[in-house]
């Protein structure tokens, strides 16, 4: 039976993680490469870096980045975060990352993930949707969530489904950082609306959200920062947890 | 020296990684005498049938590829292009399995992305695992099953996970990203 995805979710800035860490026997909790193999230890299904750095060297250090990673991990991973053309994804794809996330580039351009994908092919492409509930609906928003976006967010799955993207990145603006759980009803408006697997993301702060949006929703994988970071909720737990819940996980 | 063949599909680079983290040395090439007298062969991608097999026949790899003795392991596309007819740009394969590609129809998401389990699980490439283990699989078509299967896996429908016939092994799943489950049958290949 195929399994419900875990996927942590780790902030890059400079060739660094930016939020702390605490595993306590890693030695440098700054390496991405050194923090991803422990979550491989952990029985991470997949990893997540986003990289937030904003410099004119961003791309070289990026791709070196995501070279010692290749090395290090033997699940696969995605990079995003800024990525703006089919050069900055042939450098990630060509460093040895398995998928691009792209999202305000996307929606500026949404010619680039069929160009992404005739490339590399869909299962290369994460289309990141940032959406938020105001005035009675969902609706899109870019540039790291600061600006609105005029789309509405099932309207802008199905677009990007159509466009050739592999998955979707769902991140809920109302529900991230709050620990309140999984933006439940736009999760699975939107898995049922499209035919590719949907990552929810957003919102985990116990073991119990994780089960509700798997089995409230048709989420192939659910994603999480700060949770996994601090050991609030360590993978090996989560997944002895969803298992006792009928949760088909690895 | 093991050799993992070049071509023109996707992401050879992490082939490569997992073959040195277990302390083998390979090359990337595309090279008929070095894929000739390499101890192994490893002929991986991602990519479209057609365009693989077309590229495959302008660089006469595809008579090499039948020829050769050693231990050869196709992973993902390699597998299907190892079947004889592939569905995708309706493509004339290698013909090693008794086995045709078709595509998922349609009942569940496609592709099959993510990790899911094997069962009927036999012979030396697959020692060691079990029916608990899972593998990592990114596909849209599958090879069907047929006396070369080693392993099914089911989505959708049952299809063939790994194949194998004589020196000729394959996995439709890609080991090099399957974690601990995926690294113990690049070692059992290696060790072949």
């Amino acid at each position: 039976m195929l399994k419900k995805r875990i996927i942590p979710c780790l902030d890059i800035k400079d060739g660094r993680t930016v939020k702390g860490v605490n595993f306590v026997d890693i030695r440098d909790a700054g390496d991405p490469a050194e923090l991803a193999k422990k979550y491989v230890q952990e029985g991470a299904d997949e990893l997540v870096f986003l990289d937030i750095t904003a410099t004119e060297e961003k791309r070289k250090t990026l791709s070196e980045l995501v070279e010692k990673i290749a090395v290090e991990v033997n699940i696969p991973f995605t990079v995003g975060g800024g990525i703006n053309s089919l050069e900055d994804v042939s450098a990630i794809i060509k460093a040895g990352a398995d998928k691009v996330s792209i999202n305000s580039s996307a929606v500026k351009r949404p010619g680039l993930i069929s160009e992404i994908a005739e490339q590399y092919g869909s299962q290369c492409v994460v289309a990141a949707i940032d959406t938020k509930f105001e005035n009675n609906e969902w609706v899109v928003y870019v540039s790291g969530g600061k600006i609105p976006a005029p789309l509405k967010t099932i309207c802008w799955a199905k677009q990007v489904e159509k466009l050739g993207a592999g998955e979707i990145l769902l991140t809920s603006m109302n529900n991230d950082g709050t620990k309140n759980g999984f933006a439940i009803d736009i999760t699975n408006e939107v898995s049922e609306a499209v035919n590719i697997p949907v990552i929810a993301s957003g919102g985990a702060g116990t073991k119990v959200h994780f089960e509700e949006v798997f089995e409230k929703t048709k989420a192939s994988g659910a994603l999480a920062a700060s949770i996994f970071h601090f050991g609030e909720i360590p993978i090996p737990e989560l997944k002895i947890y969803l298992k006792t819940k009928n949760i088909p996980v690895r | 020296m093991i050799a993992i063949i070049k071509y023109n599909a996707g992401n050879i680079r992490s082939v490569e990684n997992a073959v040195k983290r277990l302390g083998y040395d390979c090359i990337i090439t595309g090279n008929a005498d070095k894929i000739r007298t390499a101890s192994k062969v490893i002929f991986p991608g991602v990519g479209e049938a057609s365009s693989a097999m077309n590229y495959l026949k302008r660089k006469k790899l595809d008579t090499l590829i039948k020829s050769l003795k050693q231990p050869v392991l196709g992973i993902c596309l390699g597998q299907q292009l190892m079947c004889k007819y592939s569905d995708e740009g309706s493509t004339c394969c290698l013909g090693i399995f008794d086995a045709s590609v078709k595509i998922f129809p349609p009942k569940e998401l496609v592709p099959h992305i993510g990790w899911n389990n094997l069962e009927n699980i036999k012979g030396e490439l697959l020692k060691g695992i079990n029916t608990n283990d899972n593998v990592y699989f990114v596909h849209s078509y599958y090879s069907e099953t047929c006396e070369n299967t080693i392993a099914v896996c089911s989505y959708i429908v049952l299809f063939s996970a790994a194949m194998q016939k004589d020196n000729f092994y394959a996995t439709q799943f890609h080991p090099e990203k399957s974690a601990a489950a995926g690294e113990k049958i690049l070692q059992n290949f290696l060790e072949l």
